[in-house]
Parts: C-alpha cells; structure tokens; sequence
C-alpha cells in the first residue's frame, strides 16, 4: 500500500510538473489572435482622416497619429475580411491580390501607405482613378477586417492568423510564395 | 505439451527470500522526482493512464454539465454560440481521444502482464514514450483551450467547416495536432500488447487458455494499428490544407469535402469497437468469476471477437448515409452494421449461459455487469435500428444518434469499466473497496445514465438536430431537455461517489490479500498489491483458469530466470512453450526526453512546417541515449542449471 | 420568441409517403427491438435469480440454446434488412409527373430558394420559406455555397446533406395541408441553431396564387413614407448585399428581400416577421444571431420608420 501511494503522489507531482512547464512554454499571443468579437463597437458616423499620406515631415517628426486597427493580428477579423473581399467584389478590380483593373495588393508597394490607417482610408474615401467610396456603404468594422486582410495578402500580418488558402479557386498571397 | 512439461518439472529447494529480496532490488522503482521520469515499470505506466484518462473524464464532464445546463432552458443565454461550440467539440474530443482510448489502454498494459504471467511489457521504454506522448497531447489540446484556442467545428471536424476558410486561426490545427500525439500514444500501446501476448506469456498458456480480457485486449491492438494511421493520415492532409494551401478537401480545385468524411470514419468506425471491445473483455472476465464457472463458450468468444474487430472496418459509410451516396452501396454497409450484430449477440448469449449454468454471485462489480446488460443491449437495438438508411436519414444528426452512442460507450465501455476497476482494485492497491457505497454508486449512474439519455431518444425523433446551442420555447423540447439535465447531475452525484470510494477505500479499506474474489486467473496468484516484479516464479499453465484448477501453491513453476537483473522468459506463439531468456531494461530517463522532442517538433509545426524537421533534430540525441548498447544487455541462449 | 401556432417539426408525425414509409419502419423496428430487449433482461434476471437445478444445466443444453438464439438473431437481422431494403426502394421509386422543382442552397447561415421551371421567366427567387402544393411531388435539390449544411423537413422526408460543389436530390409530397418547419441537420458553424426555415403546404390554387406573387417585382406604393424608406434603403448599405427586384439593389450574397414582408419569419426562421423584430434585426443583428454575416446596420432614428415601412410594403 505504502509504494502504491508513492506512485500516487509522484504520479500527481509528475503531472502537474509536466503540465506547468509546458503551459508556460505557449505563446501567450494567442489570446488576441484567436478572440472573436462577434459584436463590435457601435460604429462611428462619417469618415475619418485616418492618416497621413506622405512620408515627409518638414521641420522635423509630427506627433503619431492615426486610429488603432482593432482588427490587427485577429485571425477572425482577416478571415471575415476574406469573405468580404469577394463579396463586395473587391477582387472584380484587384483580382485575388494581383490586380487587373487595380494595382497589385500582394507586394508591399502602397500607393497610398500600407499602415492600417491609410489602408482604411483608401477604402473608406476612395481614391483618384477608379478606387470606388466605401464609406457609408460598408460598416466601419468591416472595413477594419478587410484591412486586416488586404494586409495579410503581403504578408504583413502574422502567419498564424493569415489563412493557408481560400475556399475557393486557387490563390496564393505572399505568405505562402515565401 | 503440457504433459511433456510437466514431466521435466522436479521439485527444487529454493531459497524464496533471498530470490524475493533481489528480485525487489532489481526491479526497485527509481526513486526522487527525476525518478518519475525515469520509470518503465508497466503497472506505474498503467496506473498513470487510468489516474490521466480519468483526469480528463471529470474535464469532458464539467463540459457535458455545461452543455445540459444551456441546454436545460429553450432560449438560455447561459453561453453564447462560439463558447458552446468550443464545449461540445472539446468534450467530444477529450471524452473519445484522452478518455476512452487511452483508459482502456492503461488497464491493458496494467493487467496483460499480470494475466499473461509475465513481469513487464516487451517494449518497457516505448511504453514509457507512449504514456508521454499521450500526456503531452492532453496537455497541449487543454493549453490550446486556456489561451483561447479551443477547436470549435465539432469531435469530428466535418470539411469545409474546418478548412482554412471556415475556421480562422489555430485552433483546428490544434485540434488536428492532438490527434496525431493521441494516435501516436496509441499506436505504442497496441504495438506493447501485441508483442507482450504473443511472445512473452508464461509457459502453457496456448492460445487457447489466454484469458478472454487479453485476447479482447490483443484484437482492440490490430485494431487500433490498422485505424490510428487512418485518422493521423486525415488530420495530417486537414493541417496541410490549413497551414501550406493543398487542396485535398477544397471542392474548387478538384478536391471533396466528402474525403474528410471516409477517411475520418474509416478510422472513426473501428475507434468506437476499439473503445467497446476491451469492455466486453472485462465482462467476460467479471461473469466467469461471478459466475463461479469458467466461461461458456470460449471458443466462440474469441472468435466473436476477432470477427467484430474485422467486420468493424467495414461499417463506416453508415456515418454517411445523408450525404448523398449511391443506394446499392449504403445498403452494403446496412447489411454489415446488421451483420457485426450477430458476434456481439453471441458473446451475449454465452455470457447468459454461463450465469445459467453457474452460481452467480451479485458482488458490485456484477452489478455493473447488469448495468452495462440493460444499457448497452438498448444501445445496440437502437443501433440496429439506425443501420438502416431510411431510418437513418430521419434521425442523423439529432438527439437520436447521442442517446444512441451514449448508450454503447457509457454502457459498453464506461460501466464495465468501473466494475473492473472495483474488481481489480485489491490486485491494484491491496485493498478492497466499500461494497455498501459501491452498490449505491452503481445504482446512482445507472438511474442518473437513463434520466439523462433516454429523453433524447424523444428529442431527436421529434426533430431536435445535435448540436445546437439554443432552441425555441414553442419546439416543445423544453420538457425532456430538463429531465436530461437533471439526469446528468445526478450522474456527476454519482461519479463524485466512485472516486470518494476509491480515495476512501485507499486510505482505510479492509487488506485483501491475495484473491478475494476468489478468481481463477494468473493475476490473483501473487500479492496484493502485486509487487514490481509481478511474480516471485513464472507460473506455468495447464488451463483456462489456472487457480481453479489447482490450488496456489500446487502450480508449477519455472526457476532459474536471474534474479539480479530484469530477466523475462520468452516463450513461442501457439503452445507458449519456453524459447529465450531476454533481459529487459531498467528505468531510463531517455523516453522522456524523446518525448520532449517529439512534442516539441509537433506543437512548432502547428504554426511552421519546418519544426518538424527541427523536432526530428532535437530527438537525435535521446534517440542515441536510449538505442545506446548496454552492457548488461545480453543475449542468454542456454538456460543455466540451478543450484 | 413569441409563440409561433400551428407547425410542427417531427419524424414521427408522417405528413406525406416518404415519411410515412419511414414512421412504418420505425413502429416495425421498435416493436422488435423493444421485443428483443425485454428478452434479454429478463433471461439475465432469471439467470441471476432462480433456483440452481441439481445437477447444474449441462453444457450441451446450453450449447443449444445458444445456438438457436443465435439462429433466431440472424433471421431477425434478415428480416429487418429486407424490411430496411425495401423502405428504401419505395423512397427512392420516382413515378410522378409534373413535379415542382426546388433548388436550396445553403449559405451560412440561411437558405436561398430557386424556384426551376422550363421557362425562365417563370422561375421564382426567394429565401427561407417554401410553399408546395398538397398532392403533388417535389424534387428538392440540395447544394452549398459554402460548408455542408443539411436540408431536412421530419414530417415530410429524411434528411439530405447540402454539399459543396454537389447537387443531392431527393423527392418528397405531402398529403395534407399544414406548416412544417425544418432545421439546418449538419453543423455548419456559429448560427447553426437558427438556421430553420417554414414549409408551407397548401391547396394548389393557393400554391400558384403565392407562385404568382413572388416572380412580380417589387410592389411600387406610392405613400411619401414608403418612397422615403426605399430612398434610405437605396443609400445604406443594404444594396451591397441584398436584392430587392424592381430597384437598384442587385447584391447577391444576402437573401432576397423582392418580397420580404410576405414572409412568415425572419432570420432564417429565427423569429417572427413582425416590424419591431425587423427593426431590432436591422439595427442589432448580432445580438440576436452572434455571428451571423448581417452586419448591424446604422440606421438614424429618424430614417428607421421610412425604412421599415417601405420594408413592410414588399408583399
């Protein structure tokens, strides 16, 4: 009896050892990157100059500005802003990232910036030459998860949260040509 | 053969404690915390899967009473649908992958040994790496849910709901990952137990006295090496769907989403008879010996068995049967779900003979006998009646199809199962437990098990899908679903009532000596609690029940195995009879380390490929450790004279 | 939820052949299976519970007896998969004419509904609510735009798996008039639960009277609040997504709305199609249906009624 309840104890002290170990040794960047917000924060109303479209600062370097992306690194959000993307046709001009009628999404060549700010303000004001208004017609936190899509299409967000490939007709993103 | 054997036995003066006291120094646990790592003893494995498995049956547990607690209220906002999702996947998944498969596990590489008279598994590292891998998998699947990534499209991970698209982030790639450690785990064990009865049970023991818990345990093993593969090869094409952009499940580009369906179920069938047929070898266990008669209808069982573990594999488009498949086909797999009914049935009948042609005792393991007759043969009619198609396309998918599994595995597998644990709980402990609170216990579950279940029999023929997280006031489900919910908690009354008797019964119950129930196989020859080295002497058999036949002390023996190290008698496949003397290792910390590795390369590939080739790297080393030669190690071909 | 009068959701209530050849195999099936479970239990209580012969039942007598059993279990099997065999042949025996045609396509989470016809101009779209005529058949054709869904009516049919990139066929009547109401069967995600949908079986010239109605475009009303309301539709972002023939919302990825308030429910069966639901759905769709793919809408105070009742005026 008194070995059995040695085994007992060193089974318990086993298990939690092996058990606090390996829980330590995970990425604690899960938590944000697996949340799901299924109801976001009411939408505010009208456009917002999100951010700056050059990168010259006379006079020396301007205060940071700009609005946090909430959807950033949110594998939900970019894959919510991948069915978005096809459904309101956002590949009819860029293709699925490689452009046509739209310049290119997949390189890291923004003509407009690629920080989540510019990138939101690209769709939420359009731009000269063919990039249609968005805003008032797509929810504002909509707009945040193509984004975080568009983004993921070069690569700019981590590859945990990008998806390996769509449903669809094969596309690849500069993730997976890496 | 057995008769030559005997012929060659002479009485030999043996000094027993000096042969005692060097077989507990060789055998000797290692001791410390570095100590735990290092074991390779079965019976410590063995118990660490039972005391693990059942960990993670309280965890499914608390998930089931979360889900009949949403589910007990139509419109309940107790949990919203991405929590409820997320719980009913994982209880599915701990309850069949870190429960079921592995429980079972544990009380074969805890008993075969013992039933077989033999010390130790052939393999005592791997068995070590296999408890690790398990362990590991458990840990990872539990870490995944606490940092938020639990998996949430169901046990079964139907494509495309699982596919990259339909299920962002990592959590299916952990679900998929888990698998691969679990079925690993599994493999190691099936491996153990294959190698262990064929070559290493005490001399006698011909195929046809090995104990009917064994052979089920032998038949689950081929089982699971056949299946396991099938279910590590599917979740291996999910994840490179997921993580590098194939398209095996993408219809698009020429994939199907029906792949995922046979691939899975072609595993997922087998996995459901690898769970249920050890519980039937502890039935036949627990009615020869309360039966007080040795088996009715060996022959026939053994044989019901092997054709229940061949015919197993063919059943698994029965799963399918809504999805569209050609009818001649789906009518082939209706005749085989039928067929597999008729060796389940004639175990049935043969155990209901021997309880006929015995004196049965109603001891409580007997009463969980009776439990797992009234549930599990309700489960099986039910089962009948869902083999076939046209029935089948009404009740898939709803409450139907859980009350039915619920009634097979709780009932064919879980009941039996703590019958025999209460049953092999002196050989385990040395103790016996409180008959009075085991007789209640099993009462409790049984009652607790039908308020649970039964209703959903109601539920799904009155159209109440699986898996829903909230249901309408004017469905009309509202009723059955509380009695459900009301039912569970009594069955977590009762599960809190098992385990208070085992640490109770532990602490203080009577001593038990060696046979208390007066039981006829080998395991019940030698102390309780069985020592480190099984037995002072390897038995030698002339029948089915070797203690029945002869009282214990009257068994030949075999001397002349060496004492001073880990020495095991291998013997020959038909007749058992003597072949080598192999020399087994002692305790190592090498399995761990490679379990390390392993788990290492599997949890980075979740997120990048290329861990595995890393993992591989990282087990390089333990790998040298444990292949390193020993020198003790030594190949004995002629069996020395005693003294 | 309010409480919706009148339909029913059961395997076990037949409302038409197929499901009656069903309900015919179940009551066969439990009779015997019912039969056979009172059997065993009670040969395990007499087993445990009589009285010990002596000498003890020999063995060759309890060979025999199990033997028979077992020679007794296979014929049952035989017989219940004749009987199984046989359901399914009559299920599958197509001998109809003039069926209607009806294309379900499952979508996360809600069904799209084609009407098919020979001739185009006859076909009618709509979501989440069928209509089909008491007496005449009905060939239900079941696909996927995305994951498996599952099309099931209890009372009419088993169930068929709505499959990506296939086309499931099955047939179904039924023979008497009534509200059926029927669940997505294969969990396919977040709103699974609150993926139903109202089969409404009526007499056939109520059937072609509500055929008619749905190909017209939208009803044109002339009330000031009305054009209001179609105003504010047009400007929101409801046409990305949504179809409202005989204006300029053309989006295809949403259910079409061309006749919305002729519907029973909304939501996909989620609750009944009243204006303060509709209104609660517009403005907060996600705490109704966490995860749906309807985003909540910004609707101003002011532009909320137009809207409805221009909404309420889709007959």
């Amino acid at each position: 009896m008194v070995r059995s309840t040695g085994i007992m104890k060193r089974v318990t002290k086993g298990v939690l050892a092996c058990a606090s170990v390996l829980v330590l040794a995970t990425l604690a960047s899960s938590c944000k990157r697996e949340s799901r917000t299924l109801r976001n924060e009411p939408p505010q109303r009208g456009l917002y100059d999100a951010a700056r479209e050059s990168t010259n600062e006379p006079g020396g370097k301007l205060p940071k500005i700009g609005m946090p992306s909430p959807a950033e690194g949110n594998a939900y959000a970019i894959s919510q802003g991948q069915r978005l993307f096809d459904w309101y046709n956002c590949s009819g001009c860029h293709a699925q990232g490689g452009g046509g009628m739209g310049p290119p999404l997949m390189d890291r060549r923004f003509t407009y910036g690629s920080q989540p700010a510019n990138i939101y303000d690209t769709i939420v004001r359009g731009r000269p030459n063919g990039m249609p208004t968005w805003g008032g017609r797509i929810p504002e936190f909509q707009v945040w998860q193509l984004v975080a899509y568009v983004r993921s299409l070069s690569g700019s967000e981590p590859s945990a949260a990008t998806p390996g490939r769509s449903d669809g007709l094969e596309k690849k993103t500069r993730a997976q040509l890496q | 053969m057995s008769a030559d054997l005997l012929s060659t036995i002479d009485q030999y003066e043996i000094d027993e404690a000096a042969a005692k006291r060097d077989l507990e120094n060789s055998w000797r646990a290692p001791g410390g915390f570095i100590g735990w790592f290092q074991e390779v003893n079965h019976k410590a494995i063995g118990l660490r899967y039972i005391v693990t498995a059942f960990i993670f049956l309280i965890a499914g547990g608390i998930e089931a009473l979360l889900m009949r607690y949403q589910l007990a209220i139509p419109d309940h906002r107790f949990l919203n649908p991405n929590l409820y999702n997320e719980i009913f996947t994982i209880h599915g998944s701990t309850m069949m992958f870190l429960f079921a498969v592995p429980v079972m596990e544990g009380m074969g590489i805890y008993l075969v040994p013992l039933m077989i008279g033999t010390r130790n598994v052939a393999f005592p590292r791997l068995n070590a790496y296999g408890y690790y891998m398990f362990l590991f998998g458990g840990i990872f699947l539990y870490a995944g849910i606490f940092l938020n990534m639990a998996p949430d499209a169901g046990w079964f991970a139907y494509t495309p709901l699982s596919g990259p698209q339909f299920s962002p982030g990592k959590r299916l790639d952990f679900w998929a990952q888990m698998i691969t450690f679990t079925e690993l785990s599994a493999l190691v064990v099936a491996i153990e137990i294959i190698v262990t009865v064929i070559k290493l049970r005490g001399p006698g023991m011909s195929l046809d006295r090995i104990p009917i818990f064994v052979w089920a345990m032998l038949v689950q093993s081929f089982m699971v090496v056949f299946a396991m593969p099938a279910v590590m090869d599917a979740s291996g094409m999910l994840m490179m769907d997921r993580t590098i952009g194939t398209h095996f499940f993408n219809p698009a580009e020429g994939g199907d989403p029906l792949l995922w369906q046979h691939t899975f179920w072609f595993f997922g069938h087998p996995e459901v008879y690898i769970i249920f047929i050890p519980g039937t070898g502890m039935v036949a266990e627990l009615v020869t010996v309360f039966s007080r008669r040795p088996i009715f209808g060996y022959t026939a069982i053994v044989l019901s068995i092997i054709s229940t573990g061949f015919i197993g594999f063919g059943l698994w488009v029965h799963h399918m049967f809504a999805t569209g498949l050609p009818q001649l086909g789906e009518s082939f797999f209706t005749a085989a779900s039928l067929l597999i009914t008729i060796p389940t049935g004639v175990q049935f009948f043969c155990w209901l003979a021997t309880m006929w042609g015995g004196r049965p005792k109603l001891t409580v393991p007997f009463w969980y006998v009776i439990s797992f007759f009234i549930i599990f043969v309700a489960g099986g009619l039910s089962g009948v009646m869902i083999a076939s198609v046209p029935f089948d396309i009404q009740v898939h998918d709803t409450f139907f199809i859980v009350a039915h599994f619920h009634y097979v595995l709780i009932g064919g597998a879980v009941f039996p199962l703590l019958g025999a644990i209460y049953y092999w709980f002196p050989k385990m402990t040395g103790r016996l437990q409180d008959d009075r609170l085991g007789l209640i216990t099993c009462w409790i579950l049984l009652i607790g098990f039908n308020l649970t279940f039964f209703p959903m029999h109601w539920l799904g023929l009155h159209g109440m899908p699986r898996r829903v997280y909230a249901y309408s006031a004017n469905s009309g489900w509202a009723s059955m679903n509380a009695l459900a919910s009301i039912g569970a908690v009594v069955i977590a009354v009762g599960g809190i009532l098992y385990l208070v008797n085992i640490f109770r019964s532990k602490r203080d119950g009577g001593f038990s000596g060696p046979n208390p129930w007066q039981a006829g196989t080998l395991e019940w020859m030698t102390d309780s609690p069985a020592p480190r080295y099984n037995f002072l002497h390897i038995p030698i058999v002339s029948g089915r029940e070797p203690l029945w036949e002869r009282p214990s002390d009257e068994i030949p023996l075999v001397i002349g195995l060496r004492t001073d190290r880990r020495e095991v008698l291998v013997t020959r496949t038909l007749e058992a009879s003597p072949d080598h003397r192999y020399v087994l290792p002692g305790p190592t910390i090498w399995p761990f380390w490679v379990a390390v590795g392993t788990g290492i390369g599997f949890t980075g590939s979740v997120f990048n490929m290329w861990w595995f080739v890393l993992g591989g790297f990282i087990c390089f080393v333990p790998f040298v450790g444990w292949f390193w030669p020993h020198r003790n190690i030594n190949f004995v071909p002629k069996m020395e004279k005693p003294k | 939820m309010i409480a919706l009068a009148g339909f029913t959701q059961s395997a076990v209530n037949p409302a038409g052949p197929q499901s009656a050849h069903i309900y015919h195999l179940w009551h066969l099936y439990l009779w015997i299976c019912v039969a056979v479970w009172v059997l065993v239990i009670a040969f395990l209580i007499a087993g445990l519970t009589r009285r010990r012969p002596q000498p003890q039942t020999p063995d060759t007598k309890l060979r025999r007896s199990v033997i028979t059993a077992t020679a007794i279990t296979i014929g049952i099997l035989f017989f219940m998969l004749v009987a199984s065999i046989q359901t399914g042949n009559a299920l599958a025996t197509r001998s109809f004419t003039k069926p209607v045609s009806i294309e379900i396509t499952g979508h996360q989470w809600w069904w799209e509904v084609h009407y098919q016809f020979s001739q185009p101009d006859q076909e009618v779209v709509t979501a989440n609510e069928i209509h089909i005529p008491v007496g005449r058949a009905v060939i239900l054709k079941a696909t996927s735009q995305d994951v498996i869904h599952s099309v099931w009516i209890p009372n009419l049919d088993g169930k068929i798996d709505a499959i990506p990139e296939h086309v499931n066929t099955i047939w179904l009547r039924a023979d008497k008039p009534g509200i059926y109401r029927r669940q997505c069967a294969e969990f396919c995600g977040m709103q699974h639960a609150h993926m139903a949908m109202l089969v409404f079986a009526e007499p056939e010239p109520k059937f072609e009277r509500w055929l008619a109605d749905q190909r017209s475009g939208a009803r044109s009303s002339a009330g000031a609040v009305v054009m209001r309301g179609r105003q504010i539709f047009e400007n929101a972002p409801c046409l990305l997504c949504h179809t409202i023939r005989g204006t300029g919302a053309a989006g295809t990825t949403g259910p079409d709305l061309t006749h919305l308030a002729s519907r029973t429910t909304l939501a996909a069966g989620t609750m009944p199609n009243t204006p303060g639901n509709l209104a609660g759905w517009i403005t907060d769709s996600q705490r109704i249906k966490p995860g749906n793919n309807m985003p909540p809408i910004n609707v101003p105070s002011e532009d909320l009624q137009p809207l409805l009742s221009f909404l309420e005026s889709l007959r």
